[in-house]
């Protein structure tokens, strides 16, 4: 097989993937450094980000507040000395992003404006409209192109890790295009792909959310955590999913029941609208199990009313909203509430790492919303995330090039001879000519609504039961699939396959890390356990693949200086 | 009975035949569905070899670009109720070489893309870099260039060009949109830098001022305007060097 040999390969094309790239072609331009990602890059998801990214740059602001928001936020769970780094490290970030031509919205003295959002004491989420991931990512990836050293392969999709004794050596990789697999050797693998989303029916999440990043890593031995934390956010369009973003809220938007109340006085009467996602999230589904959503084609929703900032405000700070309401749902929030119920949008676990993008496996690092360092713990506030892609995409690049400069690669003998294996697995696996009735469509569909419904925003013991059984034999099912072609250019039947292969072991990490969890944290909400228990639980679930399925281990939460207290708003 | 829908697509492989064909399915009609649903309805339901780029399924990501009838759209915000009861024809986006079914080869965009330089340009390079401080920005100078900061490479704008068509060096609307961007980007000191490549004979003077790419754009970019700027300001560009003797 060919190899095509690497200093670092980074893998995703997104935010955190491209600031780690630019990072190091920054300090290392004499490395050989490539971005590998399954789609053109700024296809990558973050471009779906809207409301914002959170950084200190008031003077009423301090780097503490921000902290104590974000560890308040994560239940506790994050990792105090990683949200140190973090707050510390965002405020030089969103100004060097500003520098490669971020258009912030600014003030009127020309300055970097800021909004209001959930779980934040301060006005600091910086934003581009409410199309902030989308400026984000195309400054970045417009900005990664002035470096001539920084190879790319796009769409190319990533099958295996290469790791020999526990150490990583490349990836095995597949040029979508040719259908030709390869060998992409590198002495440091960064792993960026993003979140989990698409095991979900409703999600705003995009395609190519897929859990591969946590699948890779966990096939190849690594340790992935805190997978039963999953986000969703409380404004989901009907029927679709798609985001409408937290800043509708930040900017003065109001949730009504269909009494026309402003439910959020029950359950965060200091925040109201501007409680953290998880809380937000909750009160929806309870008022909705009240009876008091509205009833609809696709179920039951609340309302989401802009009406009162009027045509000018909401074309100048939310137009996206307004662009995917006409789109997507037919409506126009400048005269109508928008239906929202809440999404699933974000995966607070993933591959276990630390401040600086290290995992324990040598010669692997990950960023961004693939990676758990933890700096969003049990729940992320919003604006963070975006803010994440760059303190830790260009932490993990650093981190890297330091690795590389004395690591030594594994052997072109020994990767040939690991990517064998991994290619008969693939050839048995995915592309046997069998005579299994199985399609992936099918299965898909399946697990997405086991864990809409037994994996979703409330949680109990049976349901979770379920899902794992579910989850099981949605796995023996799957060794029964049958590709409809074998043939080799974009073979997207074959993708979508891995994808689902994916996804499938990501699943049963989550469900079964989720029943192990007997407590109620953040954004996982136990019915049966309807409390947070410290005593028990404070810690984070590390998850291995075992023989039998995932083992789990416990992992301490670092405290620095916020020792957990009851969390109201 | 539920009612139905045609959709007429192209298919192309070439590992195993030479020739475009085309298929025609039909599908439960549904007046919500995007064409994008109905595509993966297809190919989870009915066809697992239909090829084709999908990903936000929210007009952002810019993948799902196909002709649709006859024009460039972005398939997730294309509904099938506006051709209903009619049949739909899905190709792949025109002037571009097919790789497979309805996937397009976008290689050389994306090389025409780097050339012209999308990147904030300092006369002093460590200005590039420095995170004391941002720069000042009004929202005034913002309005200078922000329209064309929204173009999403959805290459809608390519399929629909005529010059772009019998020309494939042109260097095309989104580009000199972007290269546009930049210029006039308050931050950017990189214009004479990019002059080389957007004056060029294959740059803003091989337009013919069509506009067809104004009309298919999805996020109103508007490079039509922008390519006759561009004109105007590099002729007078070359008149003012002339006078200064530089030329």
């Amino acid at each position: 097989m060919d190899i095509i040999n690497h200093d670092i390969l980074i893998v995703g094309g997104g935010g955190a993937g491209l600031r780690a790239a630019i990072a190091i072609s920054q300090m290392s331009p004499s490395l050989k450094t490539a971005v590998i990602s399954k789609v053109y890059p700024m296809r990558s998801h973050t471009v779906a980000a809207e409301g914002g990214s959170a950084a200190v740059l008031n003077d009423d602001d301090t780097h503490d507040l921000h902290a104590y928001d974000t560890i308040k936020g994560s239940d506790y769970l994050a990792d105090q000395d990683a949200v140190e780094v973090f707050v510390r490290d965002a405020t030089n970030e969103v100004r060097q992003i500003e520098r490669w031509g971020c258009p912030w919205n600014r003030e009127e003295d020309g300055t970097i404006a800021a909004r209001w959002f959930g779980g934040m004491s301060r006005k600091r989420t910086l934003h581009a409209a409410d199309k902030t991931g989308f400026h984000l990512l195309h400054a970045l990836f417009q900005t990664s192109l002035k470096f001539d050293t920084l190879k790319r392969y796009d769409e190319w999709h990533v099958c295996a890790l290469l790791v020999d004794n526990g150490k990583v050596g490349g990836v095995l990789a597949l040029n979508t295009r040719t259908g030709v697999f390869s060998i992409l050797s590198a002495k440091a693998v960064i792993l960026c792909t993003g979140g989990v989303g698409r095991m979900y029916a409703f999600t705003s999440n995009a395609g190519i959310k897929t859990a591969d990043g946590a699948a890779l890593t966990y096939r190849a031995g690594g340790p992935i955590k805190d997978m039963e934390f999953i986000q969703f956010h409380p404004s989901g369009l009907m029927r679709t999913g798609i985001l409408i973003t937290e800043a509708s809220r930040g900017e003065g938007g109001y949730l009504f029941n269909k009494d026309g109340k402003r439910f959020l006085e029950n359950y965060a009467p200091s925040k109201m609208e501007l409680a953290p996602r998880d809380i937000v999230s909750r009160s929806i589904i309870e008022e909705i199990l009240a009876g008091r959503g509205f009833k609809g084609t696709y179920g039951s929703y609340i309302h989401l009313d802009l009406r009162h900032l009027g045509e000018a405000k909401i074309m100048e700070k939310l137009p996206m909203v307004r662009e995917l309401c006409l789109d997507f749902a037919g409506m126009d929030p400048v005269y109508d509430p928008i239906p929202i119920r809440p999404t699933m949008h974000y995966t607070m676990g993933g591959i276990h790492c630390d401040k600086d993008g290290k995992t324990p496996m040598p010669g692997l690092f990950s960023a961004g919303e693939a990676a758990c360092v933890s700096i969003h713990g049990a729940n992320r506030l919003g604006s963070n995330s975006l803010t994440e892609l760059l303190v830790f995409g260009a932490r993990a690049g650093r981190t890297a090039v330091e690795y590389v400069s004395t690591a030594k690669p594994v052997s072109a003998d020994k990767l040939q001879s690991l990517a064998k294996d991994r290619m008969d697995f693939i050839q048995k696996r995915y592309m046997k000519a069998g005579n299994g009735k199985e399609k992936i469509g099918a299965i898909l569909s399946e697990l997405r609504k086991t864990m809409d419904e037994k994996v979703g925003i409330y949680r109990t013991e049976e349901p979770l039961k379920e899902a794992i059984q579910i989850i099981q034999k949605l796995k023996e099912r799957f060794n029964k699939i049958t590709l409809t072609q074998q043939s080799r250019v974009f073979n997207t039947e074959l993708t979508a396959a891995m994808e689902l292969d994916n996804m499938l072991e990501i699943a049963h990490v989550i469900a079964m890390c989720a029943q192990v969890r007997k407590e109620s944290r953040g954004g996982h909400a136990r019915k049966d356990y309807p409390t947070r228990n410290d005593e028990q639980f404070l810690h984070h679930s590390l998850t291995y693949q075992g023989k039998d399925g995932p083992r789990r281990e416990t992992f301490p939460v670092t405290i620095t200086k916020w020792q957990p207290e009851e969390r109201k708003y | 009975m539920a009612e139905e829908i045609k959709i007429t697509v192209t298919r192309y492989n070439p590992d195993k035949e030479a020739e475009l064909k085309t298929q025609t399915f039909t599908i439960p009609y549904h007046n919500d569905w995007s064409i994008l649903d109905g595509l993966n309805y297809i190919k989870a339901e009915l066809d697992g070899t239909l090829t084709y780029r999908w990903s936000c399924r929210m007009a952002v990501c810019g993948s799902c670009g196909m002709m649709v009838n006859g024009t460039p759209r972005l398939t997730c915000s294309t509904y099938l109720n506006e051709f209903y009861p009619g049949e739909i024809t899905i190709e792949p986006l025109a002037n571009f070489p097919i790789i497979r079914d309805l996937v397009v080869d976008l290689t050389d965009f994306m090389d025409k893309l780097k050339e012209v330089k999308p990147w904030i340009i300092r006369k002093n390079k460590s200005d590039e870099n420095d995170t004391s401080k941002e720069y000042i920005q009004t929202t005034a100078q913002m309005d200078k260039y922000y329209q064309q900061t929204l173009c999403i490479n959805c290459t809608l704008c390519y399929a629909a060009c005529p010059v772009y068509g019998l020309h494939p060096d042109f260097i095309g609307p989104a580009v000199i949109a972007l290269g546009y961007r930049y210029n006039n980007d308050s931050r950017d000191q990189g214009k004479d830098e990019r002059r080389k490549f957007l004056a060029s004979e294959d740059g803003v003077w091989k337009c013919t001022v069509v506009g067809d790419c104004t009309e298919v754009c999805p996020k109103h970019v508007d490079p039509s305007a922008v390519i006759q700027r561009t004109k105007v300001d590099n002729a007078t560009n070359w008149f003012f060097s002339f006078l200064k003797g530089k030329k």
